[in-house]
């Protein structure tokens, strides 16, 4: 891979750190008037989601990071791997770790396309899309008439997610839910 | 995608500019310094290591010649100086490569002045004078700090006596640095480094912070002196506001021989450091040779005051295109 320079660094690059691909945040040259200058950069460790700060010297370069966001549906899984395949008409699959899938587990559904991160080809991160359909299989009954507000309940959703409904959810019903706050938007 | 055409700064904000300005010719006018333009163009360029200038080509009288964009229009104002201008000042457009971020933009407005006959002290007087005047609701006191005694609040450890090795361990641990980054980096690099990271944050918070007495290797175009415990340090100050860098003064260095010696240590550093050689200003060292006035000078940001006064984010958002969008 390339490497890049500092004045290359912009939000979105990925780059090689401490043996981990990062995808940088933000970049900020710091510089005395008089003296030599920084680059104070934010960057999102691919492999664990966790965001941090380092400072470079100007003109200091990283090595590349051989990252892409593919779009995959979901298969099946066989109690070890998740299985996904290509949506760009190639069937190709690749299967999944359960480090790598980490909190979508709880979001998956088949024939859903999800983003696979790749590194070196091999699946790191999987990001569910922002909004997704999912039927209810277990929560209290629904109170009648009560369609307006007022109150909450969990519901247990097909794919393992419990999130909280209003009262007049019933068990059955398919609802759309927001992946990135975990919350219901609406029947679907 | 549309190509995005409008203003970095919104319009309202660019009449606001223009009141702060025409506040900055105000203040000059009622002290009798006179303002004055000098070129973008030079046929010599700044030397320092950390700076790097944008060239041009032209073709002048003397056929096709290599021609510096100004990174502060300090050289041509000293020519000045030693005709007998008298006081000067310049809102002058500078130009420094690289440089884009929140408080930088390659291309940006300095405002710079010279007094004849004046002493550090005073001229600080004159500068945090100025920035009051455009910040009529700060009411904060002004403040003075030994660059010395900043490391020992802050960092607990002595900028000129400190080990270059411990230097360059604490610098790399605060400033988050991968291993290895500064083995081969002198004391000015950890002293920025840790300067720039740790202490300026913390400086000009409600006041206006002075920072005076900085290490003799980082005098730049300033005289040196010896302080009080007999460390030779820069007769230079700098302001803070904010935790922003806003103005750098300077005692002048007035001594010709002494100007040319710090230039070939700048090019010697350059060559050391792969750099490209600058061409040394020769009018300005045949100036300096002729007789410039003692005096002291000063480069203020103005884009950042500005930026201050008005209460804004980025750099850009008081200009009216920033190089990203020029």
């Amino acid at each position: 891979m390339a490497n890049y320079s500092t004045n290359e660094f912009k939000g979105g690059l990925k780059v090689m750190l401490d043996g981990d691909p990062c995808s940088i945040v933000e970049n900020e040259l710091v510089k005395p008037g008089k003296g030599q200058a920084f680059n104070r950069v934010k960057l999102r460790n691919l492999m664990t989601g966790r965001v941090g700060e380092r400072t470079f010297k100007s003109g200091d370069s990283l090595e590349g990071a051989d990252v892409m966001d593919l779009e995959m549906e979901y298969l099946y899984t066989d109690g070890d791997m998740w299985h996904f395949m290509k949506t760009d008409g190639s069937f190709e699959q690749y299967a999944v770790e359960k480090k790598a899938l980490g909190d979508t587990a709880k979001w998956l559904k088949e024939q859903v396309p999800y983003t696979i991160t790749l590194w070196n080809d091999k699946a790191i991160s999987v990001t569910p899309p922002n909004f997704i359909e999912l039927e209810v299989v277990e929560t209290d009954p629904g109170l009648k008439g009560d369609t307006a507000q007022g109150g909450s309940k969990p519901a247990t959703l097909s794919s393992g997610a419990v999130v909280r409904v209003p009262l007049f959810i019933n068990q059955g019903e398919v609802l759309k839910i927001d992946t990135r706050s975990g919350e219901y938007v609406s029947r679907a | 995608m549309a190509i995005d055409w409008r203003p970095s700064a919104e319009i309202t904000t660019l009449r606001e500019r223009a009141h702060l300005l025409a506040n900055v010719r105000a203040f000059f006018a009622q002290r009798d310094v006179m303002e004055v333009e000098t070129p973008v163009l030079g046929q010599g360029g700044g030397t320092d290591v950390h700076l790097v200038s944008l060239v041009t080509q032209a073709r002048t009288d003397k056929g096709q010649r290599r021609l510096w964009l100004q990174t502060s229009p300090e050289f041509h104002m000293k020519r000045l100086l030693a005709a007998g201008s008298g006081p000067i000042y310049q809102l002058a457009r500078s130009f420094r490569d690289g440089e884009v971020g929140s408080r930088h933009n390659i291309e940006f407005t300095m405002l710079e002045w010279y007094r004849p006959g004046f002493a550090l002290g005073e001229l600080i007087d004159e500068t945090t004078n100025l920035v009051m005047t455009l910040l009529p609701s700060f009411a904060g006191p002004v403040v003075h700090y030994r660059y010395r005694e900043l490391f020992h609040t802050y960092l607990a450890v002595d900028p000129f006596t400190t080990s270059l090795e411990k230097l360059r361990t604490l610098a790399s641990e605060r400033g988050q640095m991968p291993a290895g980054t500064l083995a081969n980096e002198g004391r000015d690099t950890c002293l920025d480094l840790l300067m720039s990271m740790v202490i300026e944050p913390q400086l000009g918070q409600n006041e206006l912070s002075v920072v005076l007495e900085y290490p003799a290797s980082q005098a730049a175009l300033a005289r040196r002196h010896q302080d009080v415990d007999g460390e030779w340090v820069a007769s230079r100050f700098e302001l803070y506001l904010n935790g922003i860098e806003l103005a750098n003064g300077y005692h002048e260095l007035t001594d010709a021989a002494e100007q040319r010696a710090r230039f070939n240590e700048d090019n010697a550093e350059r060559r050391r450091l792969g750099l490209p050689e600058v061409d040394i200003d020769e009018h300005l060292l045949a100036a300096l040779e002729h007789g410039m006035p003692e005096g002291a000078g000063v480069a203020l940001g103005i884009d950042r005051l500005i930026q201050l006064a008005l209460g804004k984010a980025r750099l850009e958002d008081v200009l009216a295109f920033a190089t990203p969008n020029c």
